[in-house]
Formats: structure tokens, sequence, C-alpha cells
């Protein structure tokens, strides 16, 4: 009985700690996400909000306006949104692999140097964030324009005989996704860096490990886990990205992002974009589920089996 | 001769890490660095690993000049402080790691795993990681990872000092008996003298980044050549004072409290001197004996510890003595707070130090 009561505010205190963000979760991401797939299930009406409730009591007792028709409109016409999702997906897949280039070796760097200065480039790192992105992106459209300040300067130091096309194409594109996500890349790579032990390293290059073994046996297995969150920071906002494809991008590459808000506010059917949200949800969550999955079942393998010979 | 350190200097920025060591260790010794935080030991051992560069002088390995060797290609191990085991790695990838580096297939490096994992008593842990290891556990993994290689010198960096007291105990003796079985040079670094003193065949004492002197523990403790190692090592009395006469084998020194030490040096009448007395070499009576070196005191302080009482005890002129007694008798009683008595000293147990 002693032990409950001073207990008492240790346990309410701990329950209170997981609770503000369990409550924070189920009201501005649990609850939005069941209205969601509630809508994607209704059909369309003129008025506010532009669909029927899914159930309701009436004046008939309970009613439901279920259907999947949304789904099926998107099965039947599955060509015209299979484009846009490749599109954003491959998108997302590139500019995830670039970024992690980018950022692996800063990472690094910062992690490694001493702590006054990573405290300056973390602020480095970060300091683009405190500028709306949209402003970023009008700054690179200005020094990627064919009489922007990057031509300019070439012609001008003679470097090049015409401007370069480099608005509108891959490279513009990929360019604003890098800009706007490498941040996003960093910290996590960096949080997993800076805790690793520089002994090990030291106890690796003993041991008689090159640059390139000690690399692959200890610093990537152990920086993984940043990888990974890194990787799923920037790629997932950036499959929904359509804002900077659609300003650096030429008019050829429709994203999912785009089709989405055209179904929502050009078209003001809701039921299908919400039908279409979800479905990129589950093309997004499942993967990564399975990964974690998978993860989980590769911890469990991978206790070594010594009377498995294999020359490694 | 397995190690040669020559004229090492290390400066980092402004601060000079190691200044002018030169060091010879034979092979099989056990030999220890040994000072405060921060007087350079840890650096000299980097150095000898290869993970550090000198700024000058020179390291030999069997007569070999290494000093400018990448790490990788010396023969020469490093136990780390902390162990620095790899945690995403099993006990026996661990142990196996310096195999693998040099291309040994997997089925072999493994069975010579095995086998130290069998000498260090570890054979039940082969698919653990450390983190589900012990302290004495973790250390003995990595003293099997270290030693796989089969280096000529294993390098230790404060070994035991991960560790609780209970277990410090237990390993030091454990880290002799794996010394004297597989007979590798070690050299280790501490800043814990009673670990220096009974691990090491010989302590090298370091100050400021100056190997100060480098002997067996017992001349260290006895015969210390300076007051930094007569004040680091234990605990110890200093009585400054001038030769006033001298005759073959012995000075005696005048001003306010006439001591007889025993000196076979060439010190002139007149020189300055610092004579150093143990604690225990002092004994303490109420009584005068008629001593050579007997001297009037105060119990100024003691500490009652069971075997023996410490005492702090002041002359009339001021001058402190730290001293040791140990009780024989249970029913004597002791001297107490404010009590007079005399302490006596042997001359052949005064050290004389001229810094």
């Amino acid at each position: 009985m002693g032990k409950y009561l001073v207990n008492l505010p240790a346990v309410t205190g701990r329950r209170l700690v997981i609770a503000l963000p369990l409550i924070w979760l189920s009201v501005f991401f649990f609850l939005p996400l069941v209205e969601t797939l509630q809508v994607s299930f209704t059909s369309p009406r003129r008025g506010i909000p532009p669909y029927e409730p899914l159930w309701g009591i009436g004046d008939d007792g309970f009613f439901t306006n279920f259907t999947t028709g949304n789904y099926a409109l998107l099965l039947q016409y599955w060509s015209d949104y299979f484009g846009p999702a490749f599109n954003s997906i491959k998108l997302a897949f590139f500019s995830t692999l670039v970024c992690l280039l980018f950022a692996y070796p800063m990472a690094w760097w910062i992690a490694r140097s001493n702590e006054k200065w990573r405290t300056i480039l973390l602020v480095l790192v970060m300091l683009p964030f405190w500028t709306s992105s949209l402003l970023r992106i009008y700054a690179l459209i200005g020094s990627l324009n064919p009489n922007g300040f990057i031509n300019a300067a070439g012609l001008w130091l003679g470097l090049i005989d015409a401007p370069i096309q480099m608005m509108q194409t891959d490279f513009s594109v990929y360019m604003g996704m890098v800009l706007t996500y490498l941040p996003l890349m960093i910290l996590p790579l960096y949080a997993v860096m800076v805790r690793l032990d520089a002994d090990l390293l030291d106890a690796a290059a003993d041991l008689g490990g090159s640059g390139v073994q000690i690399f692959r046996t200890i610093i990537l297995p152990l920086t993984l886990p940043g990888i990974i969150a890194g990787s799923l920071l920037v790629f997932i906002p950036a499959v929904g990205e359509f804002v900077i494809p659609a300003l650096l991008g030429g008019p050829d590459q429709l994203m999912m992002g785009k089709v989405l808000w055209t179904e929502f506010f050009r078209n003001r059917d809701w039921p299908v974009a919400s039908a279409i949200a979800m479905l990129l949800l589950a093309i997004l969550t499942v993967p990564i589920i399975y990964a974690r999955y998978q993860d989980g079942r590769d911890a469990v393998a991978e206790t070594p089996n010594p009377k498995q010979a294999e020359a490694g | 001769m397995s190690m040669k350190l020559q004229k090492i200097t290390k400066i980092f920025g402004k601060t000079l890490a190691v200044n002018d060591v030169s060091l010879e260790i034979e092979n099989g010794e056990f030999l220890t660095l040994l000072g405060p935080s921060g007087c350079g030991k840890t650096t000299i051992l980097r150095i000898i690993a290869g993970l550090e560069n000198v700024t000058s002088g020179v390291v030999q390995l069997e007569g070999v000049d290494i000093t400018n060797l990448n790490p990788t290609k010396r023969d020469i191990s490093i136990m780390f402080q902390d162990y620095a085991l790899f945690p995403h790695m099993s006990i026996i990838e661990n142990v196996s790691y310096g195999l693998r580096m040099r291309g040994i297939g997997k089925t072999e490096r493994e069975k010579q795993a095995a086998k130290w994992l069998e000498t260090m008593q570890l054979s039940n842990t082969q698919n653990r990681f450390p983190s589900e290891l012990s302290g004495g556990q973790r250390q003995r993994v990595a003293l099997a990872r270290a030693l796989i290689t089969n280096p000529k010198i294993l390098l230790l960096d404060e070994p035991l000092s991960a560790l609780d007291a209970n277990l410090r105990i237990r390993l030091r003796e454990e880290l002799r008996k794996i010394h004297r079985l597989i007979g590798t040079t070690f050299i280790c670094v501490t800043h814990d003298q009673e670990e220096a003193m009974t691990l090491a065949g010989r302590i090298g004492i370091m100050d400021a980044g100056q190997l100060v002197q480098v002997d067996a523990p017992r001349r260290l403790y006895e015969r210390p050549k300076s007051s930094f190692v007569a004040d680091f090592l234990g605990t110890i009395s200093f009585v400054d004072g001038v030769v006033a006469s001298r005759d073959k084998t012995s000075i005696t020194i005048g001003g306010d409290l006439n001591i007889c030490a025993a000196c076979g040096d060439d010190l002139p009448v007149g020189a300055a001197v610092k004579l150093a007395i143990r604690p225990e070499k002092i004994n303490l009576s109420r009584s005068k004996s008629g001593d050579v070196n007997e001297i009037e005191v105060v119990v100024e302080d003691l500490a009652y510890l069971g075997f023996a009482t410490n005492y702090r005890v002041k002359t009339a002129s001021g001058q402190m003595f730290k001293l040791q007694q140990q009780q024989r008798r249970s029913l004597d009683a002791p001297l107490s707070w404010g009590e007079k008595g005399y302490v006596h000293f042997d001359p052949q147990d005064v050290i004389v130090l001229r810094d």
C-alpha cells in the first residue's frame, strides 16, 4: 500500500508524459486520417462539406452512403494515375538518394568537428528553414534562369558562350528537392554519428582495418538507423511534393501531389481525392511496415551460427 | 630489446603533451606508465600504437623504426579504456575481427577466436552481444580481441578504470595471470597507483609530459629520485634542511631539527636538501629511547583504521610528520589528541632528495 502511495506521483507523471503526445497524435493525426478514410467511401455532392456523410441517423433511422465507387474509378482509370504515381516515387527515390550522398559526408564532418564548431555548423544546416521554402525556390529560379546569376557569371567569365538551359529540367527539380530536404537527411545522420564512439574506429584501425573496411564493417552498420530515419524523413514528404516540380520542372512531369490538388480544389471531388490519398498512403506504408517486419526477422536470423561455414 | 622510444616529443597546438621521453622496454615485460590525468601517458600509448604522430623522436620496435608506420601495419594491439567492443557484432565476431581484416576465412578465424574465448573462460558467450556481458567479461573479450593477431606488444589504456572496486582487484590478478600465460609485452597506462604497483614489473612515473623515473615498484616507493615521485606514490613527510655535517655514510641536517640520514652521495656541508620519510617507517612512543633520530612532538590528529592508526604530529618548530602505527598488542593505550610523545626513525629509512 505504502509503495503505491510513494509511486503514485511518478506513475501519473510518466502517464502524463505519454498521454500528451498520444492525445496530440490522435487529435491531429489519427482523427483526420479516419475522416479521410470515411470520405473516400462516400460520394460527392454540391454543398459544404462537398461530400455525403458516410453514415448517420436520419428520419428513417440509420442510413449509410457507403460506396467503393471511388476506388473502382481509380482502378478503371489506373493508367491516368499510374504515371503521376510513378513520377512521384521516382522523384522521391532519387531525391532521397542524392540527399543521402550529400548529407552523409556533411553529417560526418559536422559530427567529427569540435564542439564549438558543431553548434555553428548545425545552425548553418538549419538556417535555410528560417526563410520560407517558396522564397528559397524563387531564389533558385533567379539563379538558374537563362538570364539568371549563374549563366550571367559564366558568360561574363567566358566559361560559356550561350546561356545553359537549367530551368525546367531534371537538374533544376533535383536542385530544388535537395536544397529543401537536405537538412532532414543531415540531422538524423548527425544524431547517430555524433554518438559513434571514436574509440571504435581506432580499435578497428588498430586491428588492421583499412579505411574502406572500417567504413563497411563499423561505420555503415552503426549509422544505418540514421540512414533509414533520414531516408524516410525525405522520401515520405517528397512523394507528395508538387510545388517544387511545378515551379522548377517542365510541364510534362505530372506529380501525384498535383493530381491530388486538382481533384480536391479544381474538381472539388473530395471522395476521389481521399481515395487517391489513402491509396498513396498504403503504397508508402506497406513497404515500410514490411521492411520493419523483415528487420525484426533479420535480427533473429543474424545471430551467427558457427557451424555455418561461409568465407566473408 | 622489444621497444625503444627515443626523445619523443608531441605538441598539440600550443600544449606540450609529451616532452622528450626516452624509454626502453624489454620483451615480455609488464610496464606501467603512471601519472596524474593530463600528464601525457595516454598520448605516449597512442604514439606507440600509431594512432598519434610524433612531433619529433623515434619509435623502434625490435630495432625497426616504426615512427611513421600506419597503425594497421604495426604488430601492436591496444585495449581501450571502455574496451571499444563493436556493439553490433557478437562476441565471436568481435574477437575474430582482427583476423577478418587480415582476410582469413570465417571457419578458420572463428576456430581461433573460439580458442581464445576458451583461454579467457568465455566459451559460453560466443553468440551474445557486448551489451549482454558484465564488465569483467567485456574486459576479457577485449583482451582476446587484441591478442588474437599475436601482437608483439599489447597496450592497455586504463584497463580497470571502467570497473567497480571489488571487480578491479580480482581482474588485476587475472591480468597478471594472462600476462604470465602468454608472455606478450604489456604496456599499461593508469592514474591509479595501487593498480600500477600491483600490476607492473616496472613503473614509469610521468609528470607534465615528462618521464620522471622508471623503476621497479619497490625502488620507486623506497628510493624515489624526486619529491614529485615521493609525494605521488603513497604518503610521505618532507623535512627541508641544510647539510650541517657529514661523514662517509651519512649526513646530518641542522637547524630546528637534527636529523641524520644515510647518504653515500657527495653532498657538501651547506647544501640544501629535502629529507623524506614514509609513515610506516616512523615510530611513535611516549618516552625517550635514545635513538639517533628522536624528535619531541605533539599529536595533532589521528585516525583509527583498526589494523593501524594514522597520526599527524607536529614538532615545537611546526614541522609536521605523518606516520602510521600498528598496534601489536590490543590493550596498549595509544597516544591521543594533544598528547606529547617522541618520533623515532632509522637513518637508513630517510630518503635524501636534492630538488
